[in-house]
């Protein structure tokens, strides 16, 4: 590892200020930047501690929404009534990610800028990543690209997001709040992770120095009905080969409203508002689950290890969809 | 002290001058680094030719350890750490620095849970928390649950249920069942209560118990008996 200085926080302006030195980056909970830098894929100059600038608040919106802060625990986070109450979707999938130590120290922040456990990315023993050195080619491509992705990949970068909590809060339309050299923003969560093109080392929409600090979610609609389910090659403690969040909105036999996204398939959270639309006025049935999952994996492009994760994607959607509509965690 | 990391800081640095002063442990103090940094900088600022000592001094800079005092509690008692390098993860500030060998090194990644120790009452991996993130927080090891001879109640179910064979996890295992006796007191979920749809108070079923120890890998596989310590240690709490 190399050497770094160390900086503790105390007002996000002086974060930000910090962050502006060349090779200094942000540190939450630790669990995936550490251990990049222990492998020496990671190594920045300076890090600056962000745990100690009170972004630790859950609250609730007077738009009916809620208020995460951006170090709030995952563990805290899944476990928070207002969050298991009103959003268990969020819950469920953040209770499917990491271990019970892993989630008692990463952040809300630190999950959005979780990066690829493309084996090629984490190993520099692979001179060609485009993530790592731009420019440099993707050992991914003609590699064991069993757990690549299958929807919006290029030529540069096949690698996919790992964040279970970030595929829900995809289909629960999340915003995420910045603040920067430049002052405040707020970016749709779709907007936030961005797909590689030919810059696959741009992760986030993010400009330099922003801090983020906080997401926030609309009111729910899926309180009733939604599922996150993690398909994986272990029970537990594993990243996802496919998984799905699901929500619907149903109302008189109906589904008044639907959110969907999946993860492990792409360089992003995977919403698709296609499937969304075709599953709004339709009557939650197989039928309606297939055609949603067909659309959810239009476009879908395997590797040459990973075709089986286009109906395995498929079948999850249908899954996540059947079981969320059947309320089963009411 | 096999791993990178200690073997990186065994290795004695090479000063290019008088002007550092190794301490005991081989590491650049902190007023060199300044020094060198510097140095560097006023020659960038007036824009002098480099000259041979300010290129000493720039690889000084890109690889000489930042160091940091600091003060970690651990087991209710103060230790000050003089000039600790920043790299110091709290595992081997504990493992080399403060001799307390109770928690282990497995792989150094957060995948194995052998170095789990408890930060304000909560399981977390030692290898992945810095030492200097944890200045502050009242850090309790393996070695901190026993009150003196009197073994903890997850002490004594480990014992009593043979949960281990070599014991290189179990450290680890106590601390990480340890909390998640008192996470599954305050009704915190895990995904298997989706599952059963328990999601208010989840009983702490067998299955509820391999999920919520899935942060501990146990080389030996001695996962049964490992479910009944705990089951037992759990069961002995709410009672």
């Amino acid at each position: 590892m190399n050497p770094f200085s160390y900086e503790r926080a105390t007002a996000p302006g002086a974060a930000i200020r910090s962050a502006s030195t060349h090779g200094a980056k942000f540190l939450g909970g630790g669990t995936n930047l550490v251990d990049l830098m222990r492998y020496g894929v990671e190594n920045p100059t300076a890090l600056i501690d962000v745990n100690h600038l009170h972004f630790d608040e859950i609250t609730r919106l007077p738009n009916g929404g809620v208020r995460i802060g951006a170090s709030v625990r995952n563990s805290d986070l899944a476990n928070h009534q207002i969050i298991r109450t009103r959003y268990p979707l969020l819950s469920q999938a953040l209770l499917n990610g990491a271990s019970a130590q892993l989630r008692n120290m990463a952040t809300t922040a630190g999950n959005l800028m979780q990066r690829t456990r493309c084996y090629y990315f984490m190993d520099t023993a692979f001179p060609a990543c485009n993530k790592r050195e731009p420019g440099s080619g993707c050992a991914a491509i003609k590699g064991f690209n069993r757990i690549h992705a299958i929807l919006g990949a290029s030529d540069q970068c096949i690698a996919t997001n790992p964040s279970d909590m970030s595929v829900a809060l995809a289909a629960l339309e999340a915003t995420v709040h910045v603040e920067g050299p430049s002052g405040k923003r707020a970016i749709a969560f779709q907007d936030f992770h961005l797909l590689p093109g030919d810059t696959p080392h741009i992760e986030t929409s993010l400009k330099p120095g922003e801090l983020i600090t906080a997401v926030e979610l609309p009111a729910p609609k899926y309180a009733k009905n939604s599922w996150y389910l993690k398909v994986r090659d272990r029970q537990s403690y594993a990243f996802a080969l496919v998984s799905v969040a699901a929500g619907l909105e149903l109302d008189g036999g109906k589904i008044k409203s639907a959110g969907l996204a999946l993860g492990g398939v792409a360089h992003k959270p995977w919403r698709s508002l296609e499937a969304e639309k075709s599953l709004t006025g339709a009557a939650p049935n197989a039928e309606a689950f297939r055609k949603a999952a067909d659309l959810a994996l239009a476009g879908a492009k395997p590797q040459k290890d990973n075709a089986f994760k286009i109906e395995l994607a498929k079948q999850s959607v249908v899954h996540a969809l059947t079981l969320a509509a059947k309320g089963a965690q009411a | 002290m096999s791993s990178p990391l200690c073997t990186e800081l065994e290795e004695p640095l090479t000063p290019s001058s008088d002007q550092t002063t190794p301490h005991a442990e081989g590491e650049i103090s902190r007023r060199t680094f300044v020094k060198a940094a510097g140095l560097l900088s006023a020659a960038a600022a007036t824009g002098l030719p480099r000259l041979a000592h300010a290129e000493d001094a720039q690889a000084a800079a890109a690889t000489a350890p930042h160091t940091i005092d600091l003060t970690l509690k651990v087991n209710g008692k103060p230790y000050s750490l003089a000039a600790l390098d920043t790299r110091t993860s709290l595992l081997d500030a504990l493992r080399e620095h403060l001799d307390l060998t109770g928690s282990k090194k497995g792989c150094d990644h957060g995948q194995c849970g052998a170095c789990t120790v408890l930060v304000d009452g909560r399981r977390v991996n030692g290898c992945l928390t810095l030492a200097v993130v944890a200045q502050g927080a009242e850090i309790t090891t393996i070695e901190g649950l026993a009150h003196g001879d009197t073994l903890s109640p997850m002490q004594e179910a480990f014992l009593e249920h043979d949960a281990f064979q070599c014991g290189y996890c179990t450290p680890g295992q106590i601390c990480s069942a340890t909390a998640l006796v008192e996470e599954h007191k305050r009704h915190d979920l895990s995904t298997v209560s989706f599952v059963t749809g328990q999601t208010s108070t989840p009983e702490l079923t067998e299955n509820e118990i391999r999920e919520r120890m899935s942060g501990n890998i146990c080389r030996c596989a001695a996962y049964p008996n490992i479910v009944a310590a705990v089951r037992a240690a759990a069961k002995g709490a709410r009672a």
